[in-house]
């Protein structure tokens, strides 16, 4: 437990004085903050002509701003971290073996686990510091509601977030830790996730047999789940299942490393 | 303290190490000598747990280095050939780090850390980060970085590349102060360095051990025939075609103890330079040889013994062994 949090520290640290850390946090803030600006004009307006056009009828509609802003940028936040995800997760292993650390944690009293996990929760835990700030505009945007939208929709919407970039980064420490280069790392991570992307766009034109296992196994629809507020507990086990399947295939290949090395 | 038997390690069809043998006693410094990729590295690697070995056993402190690993690794200090630097981190950062991973407990961490500092002779880089620190310096925290944790057994490999003359001496001081209370491996194949500070020497060349012993008795058992340089100047006589190179020889070879002299041609200050083959019976004969040269009208320059160092013992058994390896084939 002390080696993970040793791990753990370390990697916090390394995140806080990486270049690639900041530009991708940066990037990702800016892109955010926009949709979440023309999310929010957008519905506001299409509200507005509903509500003109329901009172030609004598009904205004009821509609969810809030709401639908929410699931908009939260499937977007999802999207994004296809993209984000090989960023985050593709100097993990490469550095350490690149800079001949590996050996040093190799030959510490540390066990393989420890650093996967540190490094996993290091690299999840930068993830939510990113997101933090995104959840300002989503509070103002609550408190200014009327009326204000259950709080709840936000948790989960953020559970579901942190779980879906779980997964990719779980994938992506698992991938870095195959090879000795970032970029091949990165490429690779983002090619499984591509075919993950590809599964579920396969999935949802289909209805037959396979059409609705590759449904189920598709990271997209767990996480719609999530930001309608709901916890579903199989989405739950999906996530937390796939979690702990990449980081147990990373801790095999770590070990493996002491007999690839030449 | 270190038990290592009949351990072997392949790399596919190439053996790195080949059925190598030694042991360690508590408090001992061994140097590991051999030329380029001759399996040392190889060797410390399975030493430390990095690396698990093909065939044979590896024990420190009692336990085997791959059954009970972590037992191990709690007890070593390694510094690998590339000191295992993270280059964002500031010094005291860096080894505070490893302190935390070696389980070193928080009380004392602090301490530890400013006692590896004070060793390493670098407490007033502290601060600085890693990657502003010359070659010398990143040497030198790496140093630290294996004995901040206080291990029983310190295992380094090439620890004086990169440093410049004074900084050499300041390690090898630090490596004999440590030895008593650590056991100590250290790999060169700078060879002064194993006859200044170790107290035995596995030689090590294509994955075998080609010898195992102390530096001076290493440089006792192969020391065969002595021999002498003698320099000097021949004082011409009247004769005019001055003092012929044979005189010289036949001068040389009157002294008793000698074999044979072999001489280049004097130049035109009748300056020579003869270099003697001593009898082995004949424990010295430089004060016989100086007094004959003199006597003789000679102006005597210089009189040195030709020691073999650890340097031409390393290169005989590196040689004789492929030499040997060679004439195997042939046959």
């Amino acid at each position: 437990m002390r080696g993970l949090i040793a791990i753990y520290r370390k990697e916090m640290g390394h995140y806080f004085v990486s270049p690639i850390a900041y530009m991708v946090s940066g990037a990702f803030l800016l892109i955010t903050a926009i949709h979440f600006n023309r999310a929010l004009a957008v519905l506001m307006e299409r509200a507005l002509q509903a509500g003109m056009q329901g009172m030609q009828y004598g009904r205004i509609p009821e509609m969810d701003v809030p709401g639908m802003v929410l699931r908009a940028s939260f499937d977007f936040v999802g999207t994004l971290l296809f993209f984000m995800a090989p960023m985050l997760t593709m100097g993990m292993y490469p550095d350490e073996r690149k800079r001949g650390t590996m050996e040093l944690l190799m030959t510490s009293p540390l066990r393989e686990l420890d650093i996967v996990l540190g490094k996993f929760c290091a690299t999840l835990s930068f993830l939510a510091v990113m997101l933090l700030p995104t959840a300002l505009y989503q509070v103002a945007m609550f408190l200014a509601s009327e009326p204000r939208p259950p709080w709840r929709l936000l948790l989960t919407g953020y559970l579901g977030v942190l779980l879906l970039g779980g997964v990719l980064i779980a994938l992506g420490s698992f991938l870095s830790s195959l090879t000795e280069n970032q970029i091949i790392a990165a490429v690779l991570t983002f090619i499984a996730i591509l075919i993950l992307v590809l599964l579920n766009f396969l999935a949802s034109g289909s209805s037959s047999g396979l059409g609705e296992v590759l449904q189920y196994c598709s990271i997209m629809r767990h996480f719609d789940d999530f930001t309608r507020g709901v916890i579903d507990t199989s989405s739950l086990v999906f996530y937390l299942s796939l979690i702990g399947l990449f980081l147990l295939l990373t801790q095999r290949s770590v070990d493996a490393l002491r007999w690839r090395r030449a | 303290m270190i038990e290592v038997q009949n351990l072997s390690k392949a790399f596919g069809a190439v053996h790195a190490v080949d059925d190598v043998s030694f042991t360690v006693g508590k408090g001992e410094i061994l140097g590991f000598l051999g030329p380029n990729g001759a399996g040392k590295t190889t060797t410390m690697r399975v030493l430390t747990g990095y690396l698990p070995a093909t065939s044979g056993t590896a024990r420190i402190a009692g336990y085997d280095v791959h059954e009970s690993s972590l037992e191990v690794r709690r007890r070593i200090g390694y510094l690998p050939e590339n000191p295992p630097l993270y280059p964002d981190m500031s010094v005291a950062g860096y080894l505070d780090f490893v302190a935390r991973i070696k389980g070193v407990p928080a009380a004392t961490r602090a301490g530890r850390v400013d006692a590896a500092l004070e060793m390493a002779n670098i407490t007033d880089k502290r601060r600085e980060l890693i990657k502003r620190l010359s070659k010398g310096y990143k040497q030198r925290v790496g140093l630290a970085q294996a004995l901040v944790h206080n291990p029983d057994v310190i295992i380094l490999d090439e620890p004086t590349i990169g440093l410049d003359p004074k900084q050499i001496i300041e390690v090898r001081h630090l490596i004999k102060s440590l030895a008593g209370s650590h056991t100590i491996i250290l790999s060169t194949h700078i060879l002064p360095e194993v006859s200044m500070t170790c107290d035995r020497v596995v030689i090590i060349n294509k994955g075998r051990v080609a010898a195992v012993d102390t530096p001076a008795n290493l440089t006792a058992q192969l020391k065969g025939a002595e021999r002498v340089r003698v320099e000097g100047r021949a004082v011409s006589r009247d004769t005019g075609g001055g003092v012929l190179d044979a005189e010289i020889i036949a001068l040389l070879q009157n002294v008793r103890g000698v074999r044979s002299v072999e001489m280049l041609p004097m130049d035109a200050r009748r300056h020579f330079v003869a270099t003697i083959e001593c009898q082995p019976e004949y424990e010295d004969i430089r004060g016989a040889l100086a007094a004959k040269v003199v006597g003789a009208g000679h102006e005597l320059l210089e009189l040195r013994s030709l020691r073999l160092s650890l340097e031409d013992i390393f290169l005989q058994l590196t040689t004789e062994d492929s030499a040997a390896a060679a004439e195997g084939k042939k046959r």
